[in-house]
């Protein structure tokens, strides 16, 4: 780690000083030095080249993300051997930038309305690959728009007159040695975003290019010379790097979320306001009850969102090693858990960054804070890789389909094994008959039983809703629109009672008495504020009385207290370096004022002591009138 | 009749190309500040050009139309600081400096250390009886003022707060008039540091700046005494109440909520409505075209809520607006009565509706899905602005609290049988037992929504009365047990800010009878708004027991309805806040739909696209090579 954060390669001027261009070419000039670095140091384990990435680049995208994290991969997954000798070795070694472009303008979230043709044309042996309308112009693949010269591209396939679904095809696009776009190639930048500043986010056009047969990935389906068609065993499997990601978006959404709380929490040791009694100091603004109530249950929700993110991890590897040894079976829960929790975590962390960067006042607005930065980049993960409202009704799905499963009779598995507990018999107008008869209020097991509750009693809800509008409409598809906000919130209730099952559970592991009593107390606000920010679900389900939700809140304020004299501690335990963290106001020594001032006078409007403007435009008008 | 003075206006200004916003993506923090300080001036000639007045119904479109991207604006605050706090001598003398930018003005009241917490700042002024001066200084780091607009570059004078020493004696937080710049060469003033605070998350066309001040003196007229005086021999005197000095403050809050609150709101549903008419995803049927993303329930219930927000707020505004003009005339007649109140609705409706608007962009925002992301689409750009209203004016939850401690002391009032004021007395309404709604389309009653409003609120005001007093009789300290209900005073305030801006809603659709059409989509909207309320706080309406769990089932059936009605008229409903192409700045918000044409050519437009790619040539190129020659 001090071999990168030492390095003076790696260093550069405060990124919140520099212009979009400057940040693209500061990001590449570092992503094109650490691979030489790591050839230099013959660095070649992935986890080992993720570590020393995110080193050198402080967690931030960078223009090859995608070279690394997509082209590679699938390469890996989806190519034949001999696609393999003539495409890996070369991108490995960055003689060949790759990226994957998928998403058009047009089209993101549903695959199969994408629009982009391959067609075969068997006389030469090539694929002809366009882009047929406006919309299906290829439109935010990062690294697609300055940077790279190949690019994995999805198209429908046409041979012998048919549409074959969806495929990907390595596409070279620019020009090796000139870095020229090729004839039949129309690419580039699309342009200012949010964030991301440092990728080239990019556009791709293409008329009439040809590609020869050998570069469509052939490891599942295959085109033969003629242009006959092999199907592949199951097409499920390309879905494969998508599950991956998701599941690596929640690991994002703890990091987010608990670099968001370090900065907030360090800030508001430090800063004071007001009189809590009136004559005596102004107190630190994290003493203030409203305070506290704004950010302990963001840190523990970053706490549970890291133990939600360590689980889904294992589940991955645990069911894909199922996998390839040929048991498919878990794939429809891990699709169903890793878009449900991608959707999930990311809304709360996305809110939470927000609500860290308002509790730090007026400076949280200033990116010497680095809240704004971190907001901005990690927003987009609400869209990407599958837009949170689809990815909850893709879960509530599996949900739903579970639901009746165990209607028909048949028992489910996994974290939707509770809906086994559901009566037998569904005409009785009352909802779910077995509940706990008493909740614990300060037992997180009990919490754990109230919280799979009110999951039963939605997704049932949802299911009967349903099953109201198909008896009364008759068409599957428009009786699902009209459940779909019932839906979405049985998803949310769902994975809520998973995220608040796995905290609990993460809490019998931990060996050390003092820490497992501090993370208890957190575990217990997680779930205790749940409940007191949806007590509407609780109440109308009757899984608590209206005493026992005065109970919840008044708990929740008592911990909040409980918690203060370990919050600083507890975000001290996430490791940020001051270098990582990048903010001024949560800096580990606390010296705010100085160092903001400090920051203040480099910005580029004070390089002049007075503004060329005031020469221009001011100094004119002042003295003409 | 509004509307030919406005589209004149807006012709004016958009024909313009010194004010075209076409660009404004593409620019660095120095080349907006450079273009928002240029358009100010080129603005000043426009309006002597066109005989624009500065203060009538010209400047709100004009400021419209610019979508506040034009520099010194805190001159505007700065003149009617003296005008309100001015004596009249001060008012004959920098009054027509500054109309006819002789002098350019700025306001410092935020400190690096302190900002909503007005007595705590620390900024000194002490009188000097034998120079007949006051010297200013910012005696520590955290003092220093952080933040004003159009300080950091532009202006030559500010209005800087200041705790007031004469003899040793503290008076409080005053406003005092100071020179910071040269009006030759724009340097600062002996004893002056000032610049930029450096890039925020927008705003890169204002300067904000600092000011670092060590003894600098001023002479003793330029503290503004319209309200209070330091006489020579040091004596302080004062007329009214010392609220008044935060009077230009409260009257902001106001002030403020058109054009940078509300407005966002309406653009960003202009923009996420329209573009959801456009944008097609999945099929709903299979066999059928893909489906225009507006028609799914998950995307209705996103959009069409913030849509009845913005209407709802458009008539609070309305409401605040009259209630604020009357306030004002009080005031210049020294009657002080109704400061509270104004104060107390300044507060929690500044911070309640700079709250629901902030979120509703950003909902309209993600419910673009990736085009949302980019800057062309205007909706980021629309966000990081109107996130900062959350904390500027005073930060939401220090104002909810205000807000909560007008109602507490007007709860206890009215417990006590004495007279409140006319927007609180539901305080003292008798409670009923259970709401009588039967069917669904009960809840499409004003009458039965208000009333769960209403009970909502009482409840929420009471309970936390009765849990302070509580603390207070068991031995607690006020100020502690202050603190310690404030998450649920806080909530208690947004209740009843919240049931205010229902009934002003209902009271507004009301009076629409001569308009028949208009009325009942407004109605439909009115109702929207309301079930929205009690959709998404379900847990405090059923905690009080005057709705029941088979109401909420009522509610959301009424509710989700409602979505598939106001689904018609929504594209209408957002073509009806009538923002011009130009205006809206959006890819993806264009009246004529062309969606994708228009990002394309943005993306051709920018800068990454136009310049030649050194990045190639510097790194890619000796790496590639670096390899190509190892193989």
């Amino acid at each position: 780690e001090a071999l990168i954060a030492n390095d003076p390669d790696f260093q550069h001027e405060d990124l919140n000083f520099l212009s979009r261009s400057q940040r693209y070419d500061q990001a590449i000039r570092k992503s094109a030095l650490m691979v030489m670095k790591l050839r230099e140091y013959g660095i070649a384990d992935p986890d080992e080249v993720y570590m020393f990435k995110s080193l050198v680049h402080r967690g931030r995208p960078e223009p090859l993300d995608l070279h690394l994290g997509m082209f590679l991969p699938t390469l890996l997954t989806q190519a034949t051997p001999e696609q393999q000798d003539r495409f890996f070795m070369p991108a490995w070694n960055l003689e060949i930038i790759g990226t994957y472009a998928q998403t058009e303008m047009g089209h993101g979230s549903h695959l199969r309305g994408l629009e982009t043709t391959a067609t075969y044309d068997p006389a030469t042996q090539e694929f002809i690959l366009n882009s047929p309308t406006v919309t299906s112009i290829k439109w935010w693949p990062g690294g697609l728009g300055k940077t790279a010269n190949h690019a994995i591209v999805l198209a429908q396939l046409y041979t012998q007159g048919q549409c074959k679904g969806l495929h990907a095809f390595i596409v070279p696009i620019r020009q090796l040695g000139t870095h020229e776009p090729l004839p039949g190639i129309t690419v580039g930048d699309i342009g200012p975003k949010f964030g991301y500043d440092e990728v080239d986010n990019g556009y791709l056009k293409m008329d009439n290019f040809r590609i020869p047969r050998e570069n469509m990935l052939m490891k599942y389906a295959q085109v033969e010379p003629d242009g006959t068609y092999v199907k592949p065993l199951s097409d499920k499997l390309t879905y494969g790097t998508m599950v991956f990601i998701r599941a690596y978006i929640v690991g994002e959404s703890a990091r987010a979320l608990s670099r968001s709380c370090t900065i907030a929490i360090r800030y508001s040791a430090v800063r004071h306001q007001s009189e809590l009694r009136a004559g005596e100091p102004e107190p630190q603004v994290l003493d203030y009850q409203t305070q506290q109530y704004k950010l302990f249950p963001l840190l523990a929700a970053a706490y549970a969102f890291h133990f939600v993110g360590t689980y889904i991890k294992d589940t991955y590897r645990r069911i894909s090693g199922d996998i390839i040894e040929g048991d498919l079976s878990e794939l429809p829960e891990l699709h169903a858990l890793t878009a449900g929790l991608k959707a999930f975590t990311t809304w709360i962390a996305n809110a939470g960054i927000e609500e860290c960067r308002m509790a730090c006042g007026g400076h949280g607005y200033s990116r010497c804070s680095s809240l704004p930065d971190i907001y901005v980049t990690f927003t987009p993960t609400c869209t990407y890789e599958g837009e949170n409202t689809v990815m909850m009704l893709q879960t509530a799905r599996f949900l739903i389909k579970s639901y009746m499963q165990v209607g028909s009779g048949q028992r489910v598995t996994g974290t939707v094994s509770y809906l086994n507990d559901l009566p037998r018999q569904h005409i009785q107008p009352q909802h779910v008959a077995a509940r706990p008869a008493t909740v614990l209020i300060n037992d997180p097991v009990s919490l754990v039983e109230a919280y799979k509750a009110r999951a039963t009693w939605l997704v049932e809800s949802a299911a009967k809703n349903l099953q109201a509008e198909l008896n009364h409409r008759k068409n599957k598809d428009d009786a699902w629109n009209v459940t779909s906000v019932d839906l979405v919130r049985a998803t949310d209730a769902h994975c809520h009672y998973v995220v608040v099952k796995i905290f609990t559970a993460k809490l019998s592991e931990i060996s050390n008495a003092a820490v497992r009593a501090v993370l208890t107390d957190l575990c217990l606000l997680y779930a205790l504020h749940g409940i007191s920010k949806n007590p509407g679900d609780f109440l109308q389900a009757g899984i608590l009385t209206n005493t026992q939700v005065n109970q919840v809140n008044q708990r929740v304020k008592e911990l909040l207290a409980i918690i203060r004299p370990n919050a600083v501690a507890l975000v001290d335990a996430f490791d940020y370096s001051d270098g990582y963290l990048g903010s001024v106001l949560g800096r580990y020594d606390g010296n705010v004022y100085e160092t903001m001032f400090e920051w203040a006078k480099k910005s580029p409007l004070n390089q002049t002591e007075v503004h060329e403007s005031f020469h221009k435009h001011l100094k004119p008008i002042m003295s003409k009138l | 009749e509004q509307t030919i003075p406005h589209c004149l206006t807006v012709e004016a200004i958009e024909s313009d190309p010194v004010f075209s916003q076409e660009n404004q993506y593409f620019q660095s923090q120095n080349e907006r500040y450079e273009a928002a300080v240029r358009r100010a001036v080129y603005l000043q000639k426009k309006i002597r050009e066109m005989g624009w007045s500065e203060t009538g119904p010209e400047f709100q479109y004009i400021y419209r139309c610019l979508s506040g991207d034009v520099a010194l604006l805190l001159h505007r605050v700065f003149i009617r600081s003296i005008s309100v706090l001015g004596s009249d001598e001060q008012i004959a003398k920098w009054i027509p400096l500054a109309t006819d930018y002789r002098i350019i003005g700025s306001y410092a009241q935020t400190e690096l250390g302190h900002g909503t917490y007005l007595q705590g700042l620390e900024t000194t002024a002490v009188f000097d009886t034998a120079t007949q001066e006051f010297i200013l200084n910012t005696p520590k780091i955290s003092a220093m003022k952080w933040w004003p607009g159009d300080m950091g570059r532009s202006a030559t004078h500010s209005l800087v707060f200041a705790q007031l020493y004469v003899h040793g004696k503290c008076y409080g937080v005053h406003p005092f008039i100071l020179q910071i710049r040269s009006l030759q060469d724009h340097s600062p003033c002996p004893g002056v540091t000032v610049g930029d605070i450096g890039p925020k998350m927008n705003f890169q066309h204002t300067d904000n700046g600092f000011l670092r001040l060590q003894n600098v003196r001023v002479p003793r007229e330029n503290m503004l005494s319209k309200f209070c005086e330091v006489q020579p021999d040091g004596t302080y005197v004062r007329w009214g109440s010392q609220k008044i000095n935060y009077f230009t403050m409260t009257s902001v809050r106001i002030a403020i909520l058109p054009g940078e609150v509300i407005l966002p709101l309406m653009k960003a549903c202009t923009i996420a409505i329209r573009y959801s008419a456009v944008r097609r995803q999945s099929k709903l049927k299979p066999g059928e075209q893909e489906a225009k993303i507006l028609d799914y329930q998950t995307q209705q219930q996103k959009l069409l809520p913030q849509l009845a927000t913005a209407y709802a707020f458009h008539f609070i505004n309305t409401y605040l607006h009259e209630l604020f003009n009357r306030g004002y005339q009080d005031i210049q007649g020294k009657n002080f009565d109704s400061l509270p109140e104004l104060h107390a609705f300044s507060s929690g409706f500044k911070a309640m509706v700079s709250q629901h608007c902030t979120s509703g962009v950003e909902i309209c925002l993600r419910a673009c899905g990736g085009h949302g992301y980019s800057l062309l689409s205007g909706l980021p750009s629309l966000y990081t602005r109107i996130i900062a209203s959350c904390i500027y004016e005073g930060e939401n939850t220090v104002l909810f609290l205000q807000t909560a401690r007008f109602l507490i002391k007007c709860f206890m009032a009215a417990s006590a049988g004495q007279p409140i004021p006319p927007s609180v007395t539901y305080l003292s309404s008798v409670k009923p037992g259970k709401c009588p709604a039967k069917d669904k389309s009960d809840f499409l009653s004003p009458e039965t929504y208000l009333k769960a409003y209403e009970q909502m609120a009482i409840r929420l005001i009471s309970s936390s009365a009765a849990k302070l007093q509580h603390l207070i009789q068991s031995g607690v300290t006020k100020y502690e047990a202050w603190n310690q209900c404030t998450v649920q005073l806080e909530r208690a305030a947004k209740a009843h800010c919240h049931y205010i801006t229902v009934k002003n809603f209902v009271e507004t659709v009301e009076k629409l009878d001569n308009k028949a059409g208009i009325q009942k989509i407004m109605k439909h909207l009115c109702d929207l708004f309301a079930l929205h309320g009690i959709f998404t706080n379900m847990g405090d309406f059923l905690y009080d027991g005057y709705l029941t769990a088979a109401h909420m089932d009522l509610v959301t059936a009424s509710y989700l309805d409602l979505l598939a009605v106001i689904r018609k008229d929504a594209v209408p409903l957002v073509d009806a806040f009538d923002f011009t192409d130009k205006n809206l700045n959006s890819a993806l918000g264009s009246y004529d739909g062309q969606v994708y044409q228009r990002l394309y050519e943005g993306a051709r437009r920018s800068p990454t696209n136009q310049q030649g790619n050194p990045a190639y040539g510097k790194y890619l190129k000796p790496l590639l090579q670096n390899t190509l020659s190892k193989l």
